[in-house]
């Protein structure tokens, strides 16, 4: 197996999907400003996903560029974290999953920052500005709904409550997450995950929010397996450029 | 034969798409040019990943610079990198007081890290210079602003944000 080309895959593929899917919240945001806040956060992380996936295509010899990897490969191929397919739901749904992406993101980042590899650094330093802002966003909200009225409060309880188990993918651990940390140029995610607790328990106390009991975590996303919603949201995503293979604007 | 310091000069002449007060070279887009060989190599960085505007930079830049290097028999490449970051340090004073002109607070220092961790900055308004303003969103009309009102003169602007 090529752990550098799949390492790189769960990094653009995490970025593709979440970017895509804040895509969708283009004029249906609540009120304008969060309908510009979502889609600038979701142009962040397609920019990040059309670097990691570059990268990805080098990896395996420049057999697929990122188009490539990005429209023409099925489910079973994504390597995402199921928290990231996760549908748009309603806005507080939208700021749960944000919030518990950009709070690994930023460790993630930061580690990758000392990557041996300087283009894999390279990236990471720069994401790395974006990921910061990021969580400084989605934290806020989840302060906001959570200490808001009693109706934003029960509602974002109970995204929290069906989102978090799916933050287990984020800290899986194999055979290519050890390689990339052994050799230096990638993150064993596990490690990750003390610095994410930190920033969730901080956030939930100031939000009044009660971490939900503990619920086997969902894993798979990392291996192919995925849930319903992925398919729907690559079959949109996707059609164009599998209908009209050489289409150009 | 143009040097490196004269297609840099030459670069000083196409504008930010979003930003057309500063051009790519104030922006701090612009990273490095050198002649090497038969080709002209121009280093441009995105302020921010995703920022739609870089493709549209490119084709300017290549626009306006190929038929020139073609003229002594060269290829124009522009390149995308992403080190070292792009930070707001790199507008000089001058690029500043552009954007302050055309109605964008421009960005402190980066030095000063309160904008990431949460405290908000003292922005003061390019309309009225009144620093009494508040923070509408940390997003503003593209990537690399944030979206601000002033209190005095109720002003909305866009604020250059600091990274």
């Amino acid at each position: 197996m090529n752990a550098r080309f799949e390492y790189l895959l769960r990094l653009g593929d995490d970025a593709l999907i979440l970017g895509q899917q804040l895509g969708l919240w283009t004029g249906h945001g609540p009120v304008l400003e969060e309908d510009i806040a979502l889609t600038n956060i979701g142009l962040d992380q397609i920019g990040q996903a059309r670097a990691w996936l570059t990268l990805a295509g080098r990896a395996e010899n420049d057999q697929r560029d990122e188009d490539a990897l990005a429209f023409h490969r099925d489910q079973s191929e994504f390597r995402n974290a199921q928290l990231c397919e996760r549908p748009n739901g309603h806005f507080g749904d939208t700021i749960v999953r944000q919030f518990l992406f950009d709070a690994y993101a930023v460790p993630l980042h930061a580690a990758l920052s000392q990557s041996n590899d300087a283009e894999i650094a390279a990236i990471a330093r720069k994401s790395a500005k974006e990921s910061v802002y990021h969580l400084r966003h989605s934290s806020a909200w989840m302060v906001r709904l959570g200490d808001g009225t009693e109706e934003s409060h029960a509602k974002v309880q109970e995204s929290l409550d069906v989102l978090l188990p799916f933050a287990g993918d984020l800290f899986h651990s194999d055979a290519v997450a050890r390689t990339a940390a052994t050799e230096g140029w990638g993150v064993d995610p596990a490690n990750l995950r003390e610095a994410w607790e930190h920033h969730l328990v901080q956030t939930l106390t100031e939000a009044g929010l009660k971490r939900p009991e503990p619920a086997p975590e969902q894993c798979g996303g990392r291996i192919g397996r995925h849930t319903e919603g992925l398919s729907f949201l690559l079959a949109e995503m996707q059609v164009l450029p599998r209908t009209y293979p050489d289409a150009k604007w | 034969m143009r040097n490196a310091d004269d297609w840099l000069a030459l670069l000083h002449q196409v504008p930010d798409p979003e930003i057309p007060v500063l051009n790519v070279v104030e922006m701090g887009i612009v990273r490095n040019v050198e002649v090497v060989q038969n080709c002209v190599e121009v280093k441009i960085t995105p302020t921010y990943m995703g920022c739609p505007a870089m493709d549209a930079i490119a084709d300017d830049i290549r626009a306006q610079l190929t038929p020139l290097a073609s003229e002594e028999g060269r290829a124009l490449k522009v390149e995308l990198v992403y080190a070292p970051a792009w930070t707001t340090d790199w507008l000089s004073e001058a690029a500043k007081d552009k954007l302050e002109a055309y109605g964008i607070a421009p960005p402190g220092k980066t030095t000063d890290k309160r904008a990431l961790s949460g405290e908000t900055p003292t922005v003061r308004c390019p309309k009225c210079k009144s620093e009494t303003t508040e923070l509408v969103s940390l997003f503003g009309s593209t990537a690399c602003k944030a979206h601000y009102r002033c209190n005095d003169c109720s002003e909305p602007f866009d604020h250059f944000k600091c990274i």
